[in-house]
Order: C-alpha cells, then structure tokens, then sequence
C-alpha cells in the first residue's frame, strides 16, 4: 500500500557504474522495521497487526501496570499512579525564586558574574562600592526571571484550562461530569464526537456496533487523517451503565513511544491482548463517532503526549563556540593586565617600602588611639595578592558578559523577524516559520551541506493518481486537463450534489471506455479495477459541507495518502465511495448506488506487501480484490490468465522511471465452497487469543492466489512548489544538498531528476552491494573512476572551457544496505572520500539511524555546517544530529517538528532561510560579537592605562556607577538594534546571487584573524582616548572626577562612532540607538555629577567649560578612528569582499549590469547544462 | 481536517503556535518593518566621500590646532623649583629631619618676569610624584561629615585618620590630614603684591559639598602632623585651601591653585617671594614648584592639544592627497560584478 514501504525482490546485487541515463533496476533491500521507529508505516490497526510475538508476549508483572477496568480505587491502591492533571508549568510562586535562580546559575558566565561580586564584597578588596557591584548581575538575572516568569505564567494558564475541563467518567454506574485533573487510572470515560480525549485510555465500546472508533491526532503526531481504533469484541456488548464491569489490564510501563502499546485484558475470566490499534491517546481527538468509552490507563504526566513534551535538545552554534575560544584569549588579556598591575605595584612597594609608613598618600601606619600599627596592610606577599584579585574585579568587564544576554535579545529579535517573515509563510498549511532553539540563528549562515528527506520535504506526500495501465492498455497517454466542464464527477443524492473535495485529472480515452463500451471485456477489467480502488482501502468517506449550500463535498479520509489517491481518481472516473462501515460500503457507479458487504479485510503488512479486501457484490458473487507492490503482486498470478503480464511489468518499469509510485491491482472471484472454506478460518483466525495476526496472515496468503491482474496505477508524489530552483540556489551558493529517502531507487532518482538533482549529463555512480568486500570493491573503483575525471575535468578547465557542463559532475547513488557495510565500519572513510568529491548524493532505502549516520559522516570528517531537514518521525535522529535541524510541518508527524530547531512549511523556504536571514543573522552577529570584545576591551584598556599613574593601586578616574553603567545603558542597546536590524544586502540580491552565501560558510564575518585585527585596533583606540587627555592635563589642576567625565565620555563616543561606522542601513532605529546612547550618556554622566554626596560633584559642569576639554573630545574620537577608517577604505577599495561589491552594485545601480553580466557566465555553461 | 481546539500541551514547550483555529489566517501582518524594510540610508564610502571627509577633519582641525598653539604661547608661565634650593646648604644630606625639625623655615626667592603678565595671574603650587590618586588616599575621606555638621561622627571611610581618643576628627582622612602648607608671599620692589585667596575653590564645592555650620574640630592634633591646621572657627565652606585639596587631582603631577595676583606684571620685573618651605614630600622624593600663570581659553600653558591637532589635520591631508592618486592612478569602478569571487576565476570558484 504505502508505496515507501514495499519491499522488492532481493535481486543478485553488484555494484555498477554507469554513465548516463539508465537506472538500475535490481535493488536490494535489508529489511527495515519502520514500525518499531514510529515512521511512516500507516496501515496498522485491525486486529493485532503487530505480530504475534509482540501482542502475546506475556508482560512481566514487575513491569506492568496493573489497571482494575472500573475501580480506580484498587487500581490505585498499591501504586499511586499519577493523576490526570498536568503540569507544564516549571516553577510555583514559592520554587520561582530558588528554582530560577538555581537554573539561571548553571551558566558559567553568572558564576563568572557571582564570584567577582563576591570578591567585592571582602573588605580587603572592596573595589566598588556595595551596590554598584551587585548591580550587574542583579539585572542580568532579573531580566531573565521576568522573561521566565513570564513563559512560566502562560504554561500555568494553559495548564489550568486544559486541567479543568469537563470529561464524563462513570461514578456508581451512571456517567458524571468530573474536572479533567481529577480523573484516575482505572476509571471508565465517555467521549463523544470532536472533543478531545483527556487521558491515555484502552477502548472498550464504542457507537459503532463493531467498535471502531475514529480519532484525529493532529495534536500528537500532525497527521491529519483519521485512524481507526478497535474496542475488543469482549467488551463490545457490555452495556457499562447497567452492567457491571471489572476486569484487570495489565499494561507496559509507561513510555513514549505514541506508535506502541502493550498489554493484556483479562474480562469474564477470558484474556485477549491489546495492541496500539485499542489505545487513544491523550490529545486525540473522536471524529465522526458519537462516543466511545474506555479505560483510563495513563493520565498526567505519564501520558504519551506528555512523555513526548520535551523540548528541543540544546545545540550550541557554531560563532558561539568560536567566541568562547576567544574568551579564553582575553582571560589571558585580563590575565595579563592583572598580573602587570601586580608586578608593577609589587616593584613600587619594595623601592618605597621605608617610605610607606609616613608617606602623605599612604600612610602605612596607623596610629590613632594609641594604637601603632599598620593600617590595611598585610604584608607585601598579600597585597599583591589583594592587587591581583581587585584587578580581575576591576577590569571584569574585559570578559563580555553582557554580551551573553544582548546575543540572546539579538537572537530573539531575529526570531522574531524570521516568524514574521511573509516569505517563509506557507499558505497551505496557514503555518508561519517556528523557531524552537534560538541559539543558533547565526548557524544557518554558515551551512555547507543540506540531507534532506524526500517524501514530504522535497515532494508534498499528497499523492496524485496519474495514470493507469488497465489490462495491458496503458492509459497515460492523453493526460487530458480537467474534465472538460472542470466540475469533476458528482452525484445527486436527496437533492444535493455530491462531490469529491479533489478533482482528479482523467484520462478521456478510458473516461469513454467507461461510459460506452459496456460488455466489453475491455471495459469488463476497466470496471473491476475501478471498483477495486473504490473498494480495497480502509479509507472513510466524510461528508462535508461546503461554500455552495447545496453541494456536498466527500472528504476522503485514510491513513495513507496513496489510497486516498486511488479513491479520489476512482470517484473521478465514477466509482465514488460514499459509506463505509465496517460490514459495508456504498459505492456510487455512474450514478448506480450499490452497496457491497465487506466479508472480510486482510490489512497491509509489511512481510506481504499488500492487502484484500472480500466483498459480497450486490449480484450476490463473492470477490477478493487485491492491491500491493509490484513484486508481491506478480509471485500470487494465475499464470495462465494473465496474458498481460508482460505488457504490464513495462508499464509499470515506465510509470517508477518517470517518478511515480506504483502499485499492481489484482481480483479473484471466489466460488461458494472456496468462500466457505475462507469464511470459516477467517473467523477462526479473528477470534483466535493467541497468534492471531500469524494466522490471519496465513488466511489472507491462502485466499490471494491465483489472480487475475487488472492493471496497475501510477501515483505521482509531487514535488513541492520551486523545489528544482531551490535546489539549483542551494547549489550555486556552493552548498551540498544530499537526499536521503526510503524509497526506492528508481523512484529516488527519477525524483532526483525531476528536481535538478540529477542531470542526464551528469556521471552516476551506484552503489548497491549486499557484502562489505563488493562495498568494498565498488568505493575503490568509484574513487579511481573520481579521481580519472577531476583529472580530465581539470584539463579541461585549463583549456579554459567550464567544468560546469555536467561532464565532470558526478553523481553518487547508494542505498540502505550497502550502508549497513560502510557506516560505522572503516569503510566510512572511503565513502566519504568517494562522497565528498560528488556533486550530489542520493541515499536510498535508508533507515532512519542510517540517516543520522550519513550526517554523523560529514560531522565527523569536516569542520563544515551540517542542517538537515524533513518532515516525518524517521528524520527526527538526522534533524538532532545535523548542526541545524528543520522540521517541515507538513503532511506527516509532528515528531520531526518537535525534534528541530527551525519549522516550516515548504522546502523551498530554505532558500531565503538560508540565503537572506542565514545570511544576515550570520553577519550581524559575528560583527555584534567583535564589536562587543572590542567594545569592553577598549573600556578596560582605558582604565588600565589609568592604573599605570596611580602608584598601581587601581584607583578609576571613571566613577563606578559609570563603570556599571557602560555596558547596560552607555553602549548596549546600539549593538543590539544592529544586531538585530542591520543588513548588508538586500533579500534581493542575496537571493539573485546565491554565492554571496559563501562569506557565511568561509567564516568571513567572524574568525581568529580578524579578532586579533579588532585587538589591535582596540589597543590603538584606547590609547588615543587615553593620551590624548593625559598629557594635555599632565600637571594641571584637574581633578579625579572631570578627568573621569572625560575619558568616559570620550570612550562612548568612540566606540558609538566606530559601530556607526560599520553600520550598513540606517534606519530611524539605528540613529535613535546610537545617537540616543550618546544623548543618554551625556544625561547620566550629568546625573551623577548632580549628587552632592558623591566626590565628584559638579566636575562634569566645570569642566564642560573649559575649551580642553572639548579639544580632548574631539581630537581623541577622531585620533582614535582614523587607522582604522583608513584601512576599512583601503580594503573595500582594493580587496573588495563579494558583499561590499555587491552593496555597491545595489547602491549605484550596476545590479542591471550586474545581471547581465551573469547570463553571460551562464550562457558560457548552460548549453550543456540543458 | 480542522485543527480547532487543539489541546495546548502537545506543544506546550514549543511555539503555541497551533493553538489558534485554522481559519484565522496566520499570515503575519505586512509592515516595513517586521519585513525589514524600513527606509534606510546605505552611506557607501566613495572616492568623492573619503577624499572630503579627509578634507574636512583637515580643514577643522588645522585651525583649531594653530588657535590652540597660539594660544598656548602666548600663556606667560613662571615655574620656579624649590624643594632642593629651600633647604640649607647644610641640612641637604637628610631633607627629611630638616623638615620634620621645628627650625625656620622661611625661604626667600626671586623671579624675573620674562613677558607682560596680564592679571589675574593664577598662582599654583605644583606637587610632582604626589599620588594623589593613589587608592589608599582617595577612599579616606568623609563627605557627609564635610557637609553637614549632623553627621560629623560618620568617619568610617577616613581610617587611618579617623579618630583621635575616640572623637570624631573633622574634617577625617588621609587628605585632609596632609593638606598642603607651604604658604608664600611675594613683593615686587619691595612692595607687597596682594595674593587674593577668595573664590580660588569651586563655587559648587563651597556651597553643596562643604558645610557652612560645619567647623574643624579634633583636626592634627596628634604629634604627628601631615600638613596644615585649620583654623578651628572658620566654617569648612570657607576654608578654601582644604576645600580645593580635597579635590584630589587626577594625576601623580599636579597644580593646585594657591592664588590670583590682580596686578598686571611688567617684563623684567623681579617678584621676590617669601615662602614658608613646611610641606614634606621629601620622604618620598615629591618635588614642589611655584607657578605663576596666565591663562586662556585653552587653559595653561600646552603645545601638545595644538600639534596633535595640526599633526592629525595635516596627516588628513596627506592621505586625502595620497587616496587622490591612489584613486586615479588604480581606479576600481564601484560594484563592477567583474571583481566578483565567481567571476574572477570562473570554475574554480562557487561552482565546483
């Protein structure tokens, strides 16, 4: 059924190596249990599905959970198993503080914080005074408790309401109303039709009268179709009110695994297991069922859903994890300043130590009341000692700590402007751009290889009924548009009409076929196959209203999207499924109701490959009609009746190569004695406790035999909108994209086809090998094979023709089983190799570990950005081990969702996530990090040359509040509005040319270089500020505190200037920030110098009117800025980076130039590219 | 199939997002500025930019630094040195028992005016290698106890010189404690020249940081002096000395204002002073000068503000030129997409 998890013949395997165009068709395959990885397998429900060894295991009562149907009190007697409400929320008003605290502290850079505050606190050390040292750290931690207090307020919200909601739960017989929170393992729930199911529950009846029930699970895993839920035929009848039910479930643990469920119930003294396909799940929601009722088993917390609430996993970003190697040097920087200041006072202490005692300015000795001793003075050793520890505490700033928090505000910003982008908001699924980890924005700047899925990322996993071959006649022919009228098929019933909600391209041709030649034998196979796609399914159809009063759409609901697009293309050709129940179906045939009773359902599984279904025609016959893969399908044929056998394996090799998705139909009319005898094991085997799905199997083999093939259909699984130009972007910004997929092969590289992947100049290289020594052999040739073509390539690039033709150009296909020999082994490196100098790489067939292996590979070998990105529950190892994870919220689960970083809903807004915000959030911060140790350092570095002319006794001349003051008000918020707000480029230049990108992946923005460049430039700067007031003032009157008012006022200007000067685009918020930072500083410095207590009282409005001052201003800032303004001329001048010409090229217009330019490149490579 | 009213804990830890029904449309609100497109304006350095912000800081700068030069110049400083030539021949091997003795030490000088002094002339007392910014000195003071009389008790910060007998020295600290004493007069032919000692201390210091009811009390009265003694009933407002030496200077070099002379002085006029030599910075080699100063707008006498200007102004110059060649002799046209990476070496490039 699911085309994704047919299996094909274990065909001999070799490796191949083929030029051009072929595909192989021989593919192996190692079987892969998606089932157990919660993937994408959907046909599991009926009876036990799941196997036999898994449902009868008996569970070991020290693992199991002891359920008493009925009786909570018992149930909760001897464990106390959690009650229903929950609990999101991380802190109570009473934990908030320790809690928060606590959490807070787990950052290095507040223990950084906690201790030099401490420090100060020493009498011997006192630097600052009580407040203003503990000011700092008591900002940082109280934005951040508000901020979490804040997030924490909404969950206790949301907590609380969806704790207090109402559910009926069975008291002394009779369903009452009970809060949500106080419902208890054991108890007995009614749910009725759309309301969401409060807890873990087993079912037990439902209205149904063969107790299925329908559920929506939207919540839990995103999929938007219905699934079908089995109460057992046990507990079917009970009338619960009136009976009295006990009973003991005896369950697994619980865990998180939403796609597996465990147990035994043991009722009436009889035993049956229960699968997943009995459980509903917290969160779900009942659909199109009046009610159901079931028995508690998981509530609260141990809830799957709840079990599964975990937050992304912490990743750390790639510039973060340079900048803390950075730190380290300027620990060394703070290291080294300390230990000059400590040497130097050390030295100034021993040539003056028969001074000290009565020198005017340090009187050593102390002797008032008597006394004659030292004052605060513990010996030389530890005043060194003491000089030491003030140092670090007074040049603290050197280590960025605010730069911690304005990256976090810097990154919520971004967040914000990524979430509001109209550009990576995806109208079909009405879901904008989620950021789940925000801490590392700048990461996607830097990508250099993209794994992506296939089914739901590249295509959208909303399947499409392309074409058919019908008895050896393929009809793909005329792929006609819409039926001429564009109305689709469409049925009366009571007055209304009835439609299908998607129309469904026909075919004319077949459409004729249908309507006039009846009798036919042609039209004969015509008719079963169609009945067969309206039929064999386990689809439910859904009566919807819609705009138009009088028209009715059917919703076709199912779990697989390749069934739903057979029903959909069989109500187009006029078989429309209207009812189902579980004995019967309607099915409208040209407009002729007929009801068909279903006799019996042999599900998809996955060791068959297809499934059946028995129907009882209304001309009382009795048919089996069959659907699976191609390879199942043609080992279960009557030879002698199907002369079209041959005809049809072609079809279908042409439908798989052009990217479509098989699946062969097949029917059988059974007699009345072969229908007895399949009657009466089928429900021998259905009621049977032990084994059941192993005989069921063995029911279904018996009965579909001998068949008569009636056609096959192709499915397109269609590409995502602007996939094939995504990629191509993708490319030419020089990033790898990799497509891993569980498809077939053929199917994976007619899709690589289809999206520019793959070009029919391109070399292929397929790996497809079932032992490690032809794995082995395969990757030693493919690497002799590279290496001959970069040669040859090569030679033909010094000949000066363009190695972009695709002929130098490889291809690399490889698939699952070949990987189970590489990965892991020490051939790894070997693919690697082979791997790395591919264009592209196509893995097929891979298991979703072997996925995060294939990431893991590149992450191991290469210091290059790895983002992967996909849609389903078997992406979610890849989307946590790739640097950047992105969850497509699409078709398939939320799972992948929960487990990235970034959601969205299209592929192809990974071109502007990359290449414009990638782009910017990577420049931005990489400056912003820069600018934020040179602007600290600079600070410090003033302060320090200060020390030199105070006998090395750490005295500031720029006043503590000031201090404090610089990195929270004088100097942060103009970095952080640039860090949030400034761009390079525009978005569309940096879509138009994709290779801008490369300055992210080439650490341009940020790296060693240029941070020793920026502590260079720091050093400079600080000492213009510095001297140029110095030595001006050298033996004037000036006090401590005007000096002060200078050096920081002088220190803000600069460093405000020097951002302005890198600032790229100013906009209003730009100037506001950095010219209101300097009018703020102005104001604060004016502030302090208006508290008469303070000792610098009134210094700055005296000294404000001195012209000196003004001069020092002045002459400092520019003193201070003109190397490194020359040098920024000189560089964009002569060594323009790409992104300065194209900022020109923007400004001045030349973009027109720019571009034609470019066609002409292209023109160069593209005849061959065609 | 609707997602409406889904329940909030699936997500709880996530975006929230899916909690609104579907049929509100999520489409985020088209503004300038959640698209980051504010109108903005994109400075590009141009030749034309560089070479007039070069011009400019050139053209402001070469002015201000010859008006500063020339107003540096045309101060009048006289700096007379005195800790050596004030000590007796005798007692030169150990200055420090000299100035701790109870001898006179009165201490005649003269100087010669080498240029018009126009009044006021500022007379200063010059310390050299006198730190007063060491840390240990600036924390040892009192100001509460300075401004209000209230407070007189709080001396906490002035250890070592906090108390005496456990009273409350006023004003407390190692500042006040070794406030400056060395005190000169000075005549010009033997008439005397008024040093007028009023309003030679921040207004502001008089009236808000020092009391008007706050009177010395306790203050060197122990055996061991560190410089001058109050007197005991002239308010600290008043006390002008004290008050402009607790306004400790930012450098280990540093005047302090003594005076203003309000006559003007002649070229070759001989001013002798009479100088009580009491201070000790002998102790720790300090040097002490007498200065005799006019001022300007600059302030004192300082060449270095004005050559630093002219040197920035001029070297502007110097790379204004310079980049004027540069850019004719090697012109590079704005955004020419051919100095693109991808387009300088085509192949090797973006597309392997």
């Amino acid at each position: 059924m699911d085309g994704s998890n047919s299996v094909g013949p274990n065909a001999v395997n070799s490796s191949s190596l083929r030029s051009g165009s072929s595909i192989r068709s021989s593919n192996s395959i190692r079987e892969v249990n998606f089932v157990d990885l919660g993937s994408r397998a959907r046909s599991r429900g009926g009876a036990d599905s799941d196997g036999f060894g898994m449902s009868q295991r008996e569970i070991n009562d020290d693992d199991a959970r002891l359920v008493y149907i009925n009786d909570p009190i018992r149930t909760n007697e001897k464990f106390e198993f959690a009650g229903n409400s929950i609990r999101t929320a991380k802190y109570s008003v009473l934990t908030f503080l320790p809690r928060n605290l606590f959490e807070q502290f787990h950052r290095v850079a507040y223990i950084y914080f906690l201790v030099i505050a401490i420090l100060n606190q020493l009498p011997q050390l006192a630097v600052f005074g009580r407040t203003a040292s503990l000011l700092p750290l008591t900002f940082v931690l109280l934005v951040s408790a508000v901020k979490d207090a804040y997030e924490d307020y909404r969950r206790h919200r949301s907590d609380k309401i969806e704790n207090n909601k109402l559910a009926s739960v069975l008291v002394n017989g009779q369903f009452q109303h009970k809060k949500s929170k106080d419902i208890r393992v054991g108890e007995i729930i009614k749910v009725f039709a759309n309301e969401t199911l409060p807890c873990d529950m087993v079912v037990l009846s439902t209205s149904d009268p063969t107790g299925v029930a329908y559920i929506l699970t939207i919540n839990l895993d995103g999929e938007s179709n219905l699934k079908t839920r089995y109460a057992k035929q046990e507990t079917l009848a009970k009338n619960l009110e009136n009976d009295k039910i006990s009973g003991l479930i005896k369950c697994e643990k619980p865990n998180r695994n939403i796609y597996g469920f465990q147990a035994n119930m043991e009722i009436d003294g009889k035993r049956m297991s229960l699968g997943p396909s009995n459980i509903v799940l917290r969160g779900c929601m009942l659909k199109n069922t009046a009610w159901a009722v079931g028995v508690a088993v998981y509530a609260g917390r141990e809830t799957k859903v709840m079990l599964n609430s975990s937050g992304a996993p912490s990743k750390r970003s790639r510039l973060e994890t340079h900048m803390n190697k950075e730190i380290i040097f300027l620990s060394i920087f703070l290291g080294s300043l300390c230990t000059i200041i400590s040497i130097c006072a050390a030295v100034w202490l021993r040539r003056h130590r028969d001074e000290l005692d009565f020198m005017p300015f340090y009187r050593r000795k102390d002797f008032s009341d008597g006394k004659n001793d030292n004052y605060k003075y513990y010996g030389w050793g530890m005043e060194i000692v003491f000089t030491f520890l003030m140092c670090i505490i007074v040049y603290q700033i050197m280590i960025p700590i605010s730069l911690y928090i304005s990256m976090e505000l810097v990154r919520i910003g971004q967040a914000y402007f990524m979430i509001r982008d109209n550009q990576l908001y995806d109208e079909s699924s009405n879901s904008r751009f989620q950021c789940r980890a925000l801490n590392i924005n700048e990461d996607l700047g830097q990508i250099k290889y993209v794994f992506s899925d296939k089914t739901g990322t590249l295509t959208e996993n909303k399947m499409e009924f392309q074409c058919a071959t019908i008895a050896g006649v393929d009809y793909s022919g005329s792929k006609a548009s819409l039926q001429g009228e564009q109305s689709g098929y469409s049925v009366l019933v009571d007055g209304k009409v009835l439609k299908p909600k998607m129309n469904v391209k026909v075919d004319p041709e077949l459409l004729r076929l249908l309507k006039n030649g009846k009798g036919t034998s042609e039209s004969n196979s015509i008719h079963n196959f169609f009945l067969a796609l309206a039929a064999c399914n386990t689809i439910v159809p859904i009566v919807v209203a819609s705009a138009d009063a009088d028209v009715k759409l059917i919703d076709y609901q199912g779990e697989s999207p390749d069934e739903q697009a057979l029903v959909y293309a069989a109500a187009a050709y006029g078989y429309m499924l209207i009812e189902r129940t579980s004995g019967h179906i309607v099915i409208d045939i040209q407009g002729d109701r007929q009801r068909f009773n279903v006799l019996g359902m042999h599900e998809f599984d996955s060791d068959r490959k297809r499934m059946s279904v028995i129907l009882g025609c209304p001309d009382r016959t009795m048919k089996v009609f069959v659907k699976g893969a191609d390879t199942s399908m043609f080992n279960v044929l009557d030879r002698s009746l199907n002369l079209h056998t041959t005809e049809t394996k072609a079809h279908l090799h042409a439908f798989s190569s052009m990217g479509l998705r098989t699946l062969v139909v097949g029917m059988r009319e059974l007699n009345a004695s072969e229908f007895e005898q399949w009657q009466s094991s089928y429900e021998t085997a259905s009621t049977a406790v032990m084994g059941r799905a192993a005989l069921l199997r063995k029911v279904a083999t018996n009965v579909e035999n001998n068949l008569i093939i009636l056609g096959a259909s192709g499915i397109e699984d269609k590409l995502q909108l602007g996939v094939p130009e995504a990629i191509e972007s993708l490319r030419t910004a020089d990033i790898k994209v990799w497509v891993l997929t569980g498809d077939k092969q053929e199917t994976a590289i007619s899709i690589g086809y289809s999206c520019k992947l793959l070009t029919r100049r391109m070399t292929q290289i397929v790996i497809n090998n079932r032992s490690k020594e032809s794995c082995k052999k395969s990757l030693d040739d493919a690497l002799t094979l590279l290496k001959k073509l970069s040669s040859v390539s090569g030679a033909a690039e010094n000949a000066g023709r363009s190695s972009e033709d695709g002929l130098g150009t490889t291809g690399l296909i490889i698939d699952g089983t070949s990987l189970v020999y590489i990965l892991d082994t020490e051939l790894e490196d070997q693919l690697f190799q082979v791997a790395s100098r591919c264009t592209v790489v196509l893995c097929c067939r891979v298991a979703p570990l072997q996925k995060a292996g294939i990431v893991a590979l590149i992450k191991k070998r290469t210091s290059d950005m790895t983002l992967a990105i996909g849609d389903g529950a078997n992406d979610v190892s890849m989307i946590q081990m790739a640097d950047v994870g992105i969850g497509i919220s699409g078709q398939e689960g939320r799972q992948a969702v929960m487990a990235s970083d970034f959601a969205m809903g299209q592929f192809r807004f990974l071109v502007p996530l990359l290449l414009v915000h990638g782009h910017w959030n990577y420049q931005r911060m990489g400056y912003m990090i820069l600018y934020n140790f040179y602007r600290n350092a600079v600070f410090v570095f003033v302060l320090f040359w200060y020390g030199l002319f105070t006998g090395f006794t750490l005295t500031t001349a720029i006043n503590e509040w000031s201090s404090v003051l610089y990195s929270i008000i004088y100097s942060s918020l103009p970095t952080i509005i640039v860090g949030i707000l400034d761009k390079d480029l525009s978005r569309m230049t940096l879509l138009k040319h994709p290779q801008l990108y490369g300055a992210g992946q080439r650490n341009e923005s940020y790296n060693t270089k240029l941070f020793w460049v920026t502590m260079i430039d720091t050093l400079w700067q600080s000492m213009a500020i510095f001297f140029t007031a110095l030595i001006p003032y050298w033996g004037t009157d000036v006090d401590i505190a005007s000096m002060g008012d200078l050096w920081t006022l002088a220190v803000v200007i600069l460093v405000n200037a020097h951002l302005a000067m890198d600032v790229y685009r100013w906009t209003w918020l730009a100037h506001a920030s950095i010219w209101g930072s300097i009018i703020a500083t102005w104001i604060c410095v004016m502030v302090i110098d208006a508290v008469p207590i303070l000792v610098g009282y009134w210094a700055f409005f005296h000294v404000a009117g001195t012209g000196l001052f003004w001069l020092c201003m002045l002459g400092s800032v520019v003193a201070g800025l003109l190397p490194r303004f020359v040098v920024k001329i000189l560089i964009e001048y002569y060594r323009p980076s790409d992104i300065q010409i194209a900022r020109e090229a923007e400004k001045f217009g030349t973009l027109r130039e720019f571009e034609s330019a470019e066609v002409e490149m292209n023109s160069v490579s593209d005849p061959a590219r065609g | 199939m609707n997602s409406d009213g889904t329940s909030s804990t699936s997500g709880a830890t996530g975006s929230g997002d899916s909690a609104t029904p579907r049929r509100n449309s999520k489409r985020p609100k088209y503004s300038k500025f959640t698209q980051q497109e504010l109108p903005a304006c994109k400075p590009i350095l141009t030749p034309g930019w560089v070479i007039s912000s070069f011009l400019l800081v050139c053209i402001v700068f070469i002015p201000i630094g010859l008006a500063s030069l020339f107003a540096s110049r045309s101060v009048v400083e006289i700096v007379d040195r005195y800790e050596t030539a004030c000590i007796p021949g005798g007692f030169r091997k150990d200055k420090v028992k000299y100035i701790q003795s109870d001898s006179n030490k009165t201490c005649r000088r003269n100087l010669t005016v080498n240029k018009d002094m126009k009044p006021p002339i500022y007379v200063y007392y010059q310390l050299d290698n006198f730190y007063q910014n060491h840390r240990r000195y600036v924390k040892s003071r009192s100001d509460p106890q300075l401004k209000s009389k209230s407070k007189e008790n709080e001396t906490n910060d002035c250890k070592p010189e906090a108390t005496i007998n456990g009273k409350a020295i006023l004003p407390c600290g190692l500042i006040a404690w070794s406030l400056f004493n060395d005190t000169y007069s000075f005549s010009r032919s033997s008439q005397k020249l008024q040093v007028n000692k009023k309003d030679i201390s921040w207004k502001s210091d008089r009236e808000h940081k020092f009391g008007k009811d706050v009177f010395p009390k306790n203050f060197q009265n122990r055996t061991v002096k560190g410089g001058a003694t109050l007197n005991a009933s002239i308010p600290l407002s008043q006390q002008e000395d004290l008050i402009v030496w607790m306004r400790t200077a930012a450098l280990p070099t540093f005047r302090k204002l003594y005076g203003k002379i309000e006559v003007e002085l002649k070229k070759g006029d001989v001013i002798q002073v009479t100088l009580e030599n009491n201070y000790n910075t002998y102790s720790f080699n300090g040097k002490k000068k007498l200065v005799l100063s006019t001022t300007k707008w600059i302030g004192g006498k300082n060449d270095f503000i004005g050559i630093a200007y002219l040197t920035v102004g001029g070297l502007c110059f110097l790379l204004a030129m310079s980049f004027t060649i540069i850019y004719y002799v090697k012109p590079r046209r704005l955004g020419d997409p051919t100095y693109l990476s991808w387009n300088r070496n085509p192949g090797g490039g973006a597309n392997n």
